[in-house]
């Protein structure tokens, strides 16, 4: 992974892109910054940046419409940085595009964690990696098989389904509608039992303790992550 | 008015749960009088005393015999009230003791007892039904012919009528236990003076007491019995949903009218709606004929309208031209299925003349079963057209006038007119005596026209001899147009009457509506409503509404402040029952005011009280229609201002909590912004040097973190207004993440996590369970002693499933567990050293209540600690989803 990576820090408080700024630098990345809805607009076509850490509450427009004007101007993953820690904020902004949360106040190395997931390519991309591995456990999305160092867990067609979701983009967030939709496809809405069920089986199978899960982990009415993915 | 609905099944349902934490009641039947029901009723009630029942007695007749009074000793008798009236002291059960002395069970003799005047309620069953109401089971004796709907057919056989009656509604929900003696040995008994027989009706009950009326009775008592099984049988069937074969959908209408005999037709209504388990309705047609009614027949119509609605029948009047189209135009718009109607004697003459209303309604109302009940007594008066229409003398005169204008003119211009030309003249006065004065003027308009005509213009004058044949017919016809004319005009001008009525009516109910619309508030819509109802009435009005200390006066016409205690009792009974009381109504008639309630289908919302300063009727029969249409409507009225009130109250709820809501996103914002800088500068620091002032930083930064995230959570608890998204969520996921995001504080302690993965999934906010959890596992980590292990543990049980946390350390004050939800509370005794907000708790009771948790709070044995617990009802458990994998 190359640490030349550009981000783009879009927040109002110049107290807190001084913080980012040093936290990302000493993490190896290149910064850039804008203060306001509109700057970030002008500076993403000559940062060229690969991830946005957005907040949302911006003086000129809500973060939230950004979202979406960055998407077009821009293939950088947009990392939501926000005070703003109802449910339904993390929601909408998933929904619009963004690829992850962190609610201020945040722990720089988790945040740190969520920048280096939002940088690595989709699993089973052409041309990119097929598998990962997470706390022993090795997902190959081309073979379509699971194993844990010689022997191949078997999960039934629901399970591997999920599970391959959560794995194309280890250590971000998924929502429950995405799994939901591209899982049951109809009629998602009153299915979330039904996922909660499958990820629950997934875990007996998976995890070294299921009752305190570290592969597939819960994100609070959101959705789920696959954590432990080392790089 | 609305016709009569099916009775649904869900109604079955409600009468057994209103029956539930109501008394029950037993009723011994007997045929007659001597058959022993005080006996067995005390007998019972020595049993009940025996199984450890509280019994009292409330009022029991031994009339001396001693076998019975030796069953009412062991008895705790409650002691009668004595009554003064008319000079002699009548003992009255005393309703108010027994309330007060509340017994399981209380016997009551004699349910058809009229009590004594100025009792609480005329009659004892109404002093029954209120001590049911209050919970107390009583048992009771009656005798068949006191049934209501019985009462004709009992005195049809006996020639006894008796006056005290009881509803069948009363018996309806009663067990009932026929006390049966075969006929010979009762009047073996009533030989040997064992039956009470109080002497004025001596001889009257010689003849009551023959075998043969006997055995009718008898028969009677035990076929009323067997219907009450069936009713009940029914009742559970339809409230179990068992499957069952049962008359559905029928739907009875019994026409009314003045008859001295349509009392009996409405029991007879009430015996077949009874046998069709069928809901009823008296229909009364208002015809142009009932203008004539005098004082004597609107009583018996209201009469027998009074006894429909008491024995369970809705009451209809409607207005039409005659007792046919009304009925027919009620039975289809109600859809009805069975059609009751009374058939007098009338004459072969009068039914050939008039075609029998019988046939015709069989005819014409296709796909209604028409039963026809024999009316005894007299026909209604069909023609009876009393003094109007005999026209007043100035019509006979100006008719007279008339004729001799028209003969004198007709003699003046006979030069140039034929004969049959004057007889032309002559319709003219004839005609207008019929439209003006009525038939018999008219009459008298043809007889002197054809007189006169006779007389001065045909040959031989001067005579009322004829010569000519032809001219009889001119006379005839004369008088034929005499009659046909005036039949006419008759009609039309009742066909006007009845409409100006309807339309003083509507007029009427139009303006009420008017002044209702123009209130501004409920203070002016009450007063609008009294006075109105007052001007339409002309009557003195005031209306109640329910407070706590009984009824408020709230508005009167004229103005009025204070009610005395009588007319307060009966406004509260009204409100309390949703039925009429006070003067000319079934309670408190000694009140001088007669109050309706005011009801929408769930409660009583007020009451309307109306006085007369003179002693008539306080409200005609006749206003008895509009009086329920200005009430319906007072009712509408009332209850759409409070919605509006309501309404207006909610957008200024909604309204403030916007703007809590905005306040307090912008106080979450300044707030986290600067502790995410502080942070965040702390943690690159730690990262260049190490410095115990850092650390020191660094865990009081954590904590006012922790202290602002519960203060904003507890403005939210605090506004009342949490909203929730709630969804299934898996106890493992938010024990773990609420584990994960307090690791800091619980460091120094293991966790011992019991949550089995297996249990059900619950519903919940999310979020705010997981900061129930948060500030759970704060808590434990904060009073737990050092080192010792915090447990985590989820229990399922029957109807419930309870995730606790148990901490090992001094524990909570014993008999003080509760306070420590209180906010800003933090009980002394307890380790106060590492500080908490004493908002903790109360956030967590405040998020758990609010998604329907219960939270305890306990001292756990060994070892020695605190244990919090969240139980979710099972109502919050998700069933596992089985076809989740197909």
């Amino acid at each position: 992974m190359s640490n030349a990576a550009t981000i783009l820090v879009v927040d109002d408080e110049p107290h807190i892109r001084r913080l980012l700024n040093g936290t990302l630098e000493r993490a190896g990345y290149r910064v850039a910054e804008a203060a306001s809805g509109r700057q970030a607009l002008e500076v993403l076509g000559e940062a060229l940046p690969d991830v946005v850490l957005l907040d949302l509450g911006l003086p000129d427009r809500d973060g939230l419409e950004l979202i979406p004007a960055i998407r077009k101007q821009s293939k950088a993953a947009i990392l939501i940085v926000s005070a703003r820690d109802a449910t339904e904020h993390k929601v909408t902004a998933l929904d619009l595009g963004a690829v992850d949360y962190v609610t201020k106040p945040f722990d720089t190395e988790e945040l740190l964690a969520r920048v280096r997931a939002a940088l690595r390519g989709r699993i089973g991309a052409d041309g990119g990696k097929a598998s990962v591995t997470a706390h022993g456990v090795t997902f190959d999305l081309l073979d379509r098989r699971v194993m844990r160092g010689d022997e191949e867990i078997h999960l039934t067609p629901k399970e591997f389904a999920v599970i391959a979701e959560l794995a194309r983009f280890p250590g971000r967030v998924i929502t429950h509608q995405q799994l939901l939709s591209a899982v049951w496809s109809h009629d998602y809405e009153r299915h979330i039992e039904y996922l909660r069920v499958v990820i629950r089986n997934i875990r007996q199978k998976l995890e070294a303790d299921p009752a305190q899960p570290a592969i597939v982990v819960n994100e609070l009415g959101v959705g789920y992550r696959l954590m432990g993915v080392e790089n | 008015m609305k016709p009569p609905s099916d009775r649904p099944d869900p109604e079955a349902f409600l009468r057994a749960a209103a029956q539930e934490g109501r008394g029950r009641l037993k009723v011994f039947l007997g045929a007659a009088p001597g058959v022993g029901k005080t006996f067995e009723m005390l007998r019972e009630g020595a049993e009940r005393v025996r199984a450890g029942v509280d019994v009292a007695i409330g009022v029991v007749e031994t009339h001396g015999r001693a076998e019975t009074e030796a069953l009412t000793r062991g008895h705790d008798v409650i002691p009668r009230r004595q009554v003064a009236y008319e000079g002699r002291t009548l003992p009255e059960m005393d309703i108010d003791a027994i309330l007060a002395r509340h017994p399981q069970l209380v016997l009551v003799d004699e349910l058809a007892h009229t009590n004594a005047p100025g009792s609480r309620h005329p009659k004892r069953y109404q002093d029954v039904e209120e001590l049911l109401a209050a919970g107390i089971d009583v048992y009771s004796t009656i005798n068949i012919q006191h049934i209501e709907s019985l009462n004709d057919v009992v005195a049809s056989f006996t020639h006894v009528r008796v006056r005290e009656t009881v509803p069948d509604r009363i018996l309806e929900t009663a067990e009932i236990e026929v006390v049966d003696l075969p006929p010979d040995e009762l009047i073996e008994r009533l030989k040997d003076g064992k039956v009470y027989v109080p002497e004025e009706a001596t001889r009257a009950l010689q003849h009551f007491f023959s075998k043969s009326n006997l055995s009718a009775l008898r028969e009677l008592a035990l076929r009323r019995a067997a219907q009450a099984v069936d009713v009940q049988m029914l009742d559970y069937l339809r409230s179990h949903a068992l499957a069952g074969n049962w008359a559905v959908g029928e739907r009875l209408v019994v026409a009314v009218n003045e008859l001295p005999s349509s009392e009996g037709l409405v029991r007879g209504a009430k015996r077949i709606a009874d046998a069709l388990r069928a809901p009823w309705t008296a229909l009364h047609v208002e015809t142009p004929r009932e203008q004539q009614f005098g004082e004597e027949e609107r009583r018996r119509l209201a009469a027998a309208l009074n006894l429909a609605s008491q024995l369970g029948a809705s009451v209809v009047s409607v207005p039409a031209d005659s007792a046919l189209d009304g009925i027919k135009a009620y039975v289809a718009e109600a859809r009805a299925t069975q059609l009751i109607v009374g058939k007098s004697a009338r004459s072969r003459l009068f039914e050939l003349r008039h075609g029998s209303i019988v046939d015709r309604l069989v005819r014409e109302t296709p796909g209604v079963a028409v039963h026809v009940l024999p009316m005894i007594g007299e026909a209604p008066k069909p023609a009876a057209k009393p003094k109007r229409v005999f026209g007043s003398p100035s019509s006979y005169a100006w008719t007279t006038l008339m004729v001799a204008a028209i003969t004198a003119g007709g003699s003046g211009l006979f030069h140039i007119l034929n004969l049959a030309n004057v007889a032309l003249l002559y319709l003219l006065p004839v005609m207008v005596a019929a439209s003006l004065f009525g038939r018999w003027p008219a009459l008298y308009a043809g007889v002197v026209s054809s007189l006169a005509y006779n007389f001065f213009f045909l040959p031989p004058t001067g005579t009322f001899s004829v010569n000519n044949p032809e001219n009889v017919v001119t006379i005839i016809v004369l008088l034929g147009v005499a009659v046909a004319t005036s039949h006419l005009s008759a009609r039309v001008r009742a066909q006007a009457d009845l409409a100006a009525g309807s339309a003083r009516q509507n007029a009427a109910l139009a303006g009420f509506l008017r002044q209702l619309g123009d209130a501004a508030n409920e203070e002016e819509l009450m007063q609008a409503v009294c006075a109105e109802i007052a001007r339409l009435l002309d009557v003195r009005t005031t209306m109640l509404v329910p407070s706590p200390d009984g009824p408020e006066l709230r508005a009167a016409y004229p103005p009025e402040d204070r009610l005395e205690t009588m007319e307060r009792a009966a406004a509260g009974w009204a409100l309390d029952k949703g039925l009429p009381a006070g003067r000319g109504s079934d309670t408190l008639t000694a009140s001088d005011w007669l109050f309706y309630p005011l009801k929408t289908s769930e409660r009583t919302i007020a009451v309307i009280g109306l006085a007369r300063d003179d002693a008539r009727d306080t409200v005609r029969s006749d206003q008895i229609p509009l009086l329920m249409s200005l009430l319906d409507q007072a009712t509408l009225a009332l209850e759409r201002m409070r919605l509006g009130e309501e309404m207006r109250g909610v957008a200024e709820l909604r309204e403030r909590d916007r703007l809590r809501a905005a306040l307090l996103s912008s106080v979450s914002h300044d707030l986290r912004t600067p502790l995410t800088a502080i942070l965040g500068s702390i943690a690159e620091l730690k990262h260049k040097e190490s410095n115990p002032l850092i650390d020191t930083i660094d865990v009081e930064t954590q904590r006012l973190k922790r202290f602002v995230s519960n203060l904003l959570d507890m403005a939210r608890v605090e506004a009342g207004a949490l909203k929730l998204g709630i969804e299934p969520v898996d106890l493992t996921d938010a024990v773990a993440s609420a584990v994960h995001d307090t690791r800091a504080t619980l460091e120094p302690h293991p966790i011992d996590l019991q949550v089995s993965p297996g249990l059900p999934l619950v519903r919940v906010d999310p979020q705010l369970f997981h900061h129930c959890l948060i500030n759970l596992l704060d808590n434990a980590g904060r009073y737990a002693d050092p080192d010792t292990p915090i447990t985590i543990l989820a229990e399922r049980s029957p109807g419930s499933l309870a995730l606790s946390i148990l901490d090992q350390g001094p524990g909570l004050p014993p008999g003080r567990e509760r306070e420590v939800f209180e906010t800003f509370r933090r009980l002394e005794g307890s380790d106060r050293s590492k500080g908490g907000t004493g908002l903790g708790l109360a956030i967590v009771k405040g998020f758990a209540e609010a998604m329907g948790l219960e939270v305890e709070a306990a001292n756990r044995g060994e070892p020695r600690g605190a244990r919090f617990t969240l139980r979710f009802p099972e109502a919050l458990l998700v069933r596992e989803p089985e076809d989740f994998d197909e």
